[in-house]
């Protein structure tokens, strides 16, 4: 079982208390497809990805980026038990959606990078330190049902 | 994944846009890399201080830093420009290249944070690959 220190608990809880879902979600979702554009083979029925303005234009992405910054917030509010939370989530990654699980990392460096944007000097190190490592726990669980 | 004239362009222009700052970003890059990852506090066993301000950390972020910001100047031949640093890393330095990864990564994170207007996702595309590329480069002579 994953351990949270009171400090870790307060810095993710600050983070996504700030957060606007739709604007995070949106804007890691499209620097994903644009700087790994591989991770685009997964979304072939989302409309036009043909460069980097119609993807960061691109409404079905925008609305799929709010569904996963959704989907983190399941994991903060069970942060005692993300392994089990995304049990059914890291099934259907593997077995319906055949995503590489590398990917996930892929994602997960992109939401640091505009998180970081949209914090600037308030994301120092030891916030950096505990968001990682929350990122590094929600990979880890999305990835562990693959078989 | 080589570097098209468009992302030279881009890389260029970045990189004039920050390169005034490259002892804060070279410090918050190092001192990231070394407290979010601890695994490659290793290679730093010489200095007593590795604390986030320590002025080592300062001063050796931004070597790695300019080297990196510098090299656009080699842009057109990386492998043949950093020969003798790749050298250096690999003979004497000895680093295990996966940790170039993860200064890449915080070096990314840094420009995001420093740069949130101008590190846009088509200028972050192009400065990866370049890092990439800095990478292959470091490594030429491992092995």
């Amino acid at each position: 079982m994953v351990e949270w220190t009171d400090s870790e608990r307060a810095i993710i809880n600050g983070i996504f208390s700030n957060l606007d879902y739709e604007e995070i979600g949106r804007k890691s979702l499209c620097r994903c497809l644009i700087v790994y554009p591989w991770t685009q083979r997964y979304f072939g029925g989302f409309g036009n990805l043909y460069n980097a303005e119609t993807i960061l234009c691109n409404p079905l992405i925008a609305a799929h980026g709010t569904k996963i910054l959704h989907g983190l917030d399941r994991a903060l509010k069970n942060m005692d038990d993300i392994k089990n939370t995304y049990a059914e989530l890291s099934l259907l990654h593997s077995d319906k959606l055949h995503v590489d699980p590398d990917n996930f990392r892929l994602l997960a460096d992109c939401l640091t990078v505009v998180i970081a944007a949209k914090m600037g000097p308030a994301f120092t190190v030891d916030t950096q330190v505990a968001w990682q490592k929350f990122l590094s726990v929600v990979v880890s669980a999305l990835g562990r049902q693959y078989h | 994944m080589s570097l098209t004239d468009k992302d030279k362009a881009l890389i260029k222009g970045f990189f004039a846009k920050v390169s005034s700052k490259a002892v804060e970003i070279g410090h918050q890059t190092l001192a990231r890399t070394i407290v979010v990852y601890p695994q490659t506090k290793v290679y730093f066993s010489h200095w007593k201080d590795l604390g986030p301000d320590s002025p080592n950390i300062r001063k050796h972020g931004y070597t790695v830093v300019k080297g990196v910001l510098d090299s656009v100047d080699l842009i057109d031949d990386l492998v043949g420009g950093l020969l003798e640093l790749s050298e250096l890393h690999a003979f004497r330095l000895r680093i295990d290249p996966a940790n170039f990864k993860i200064l890449n990564l915080n070096l990314v994170v840094v420009l995001g944070l420093m740069f949130p207007d101008d590190f846009t996702p088509q200028v972050h595309v192009s400065v990866d690959k370049y890092l990439a590329l800095i990478c292959l480069a470091l490594c030429e002579k491992y092995r």
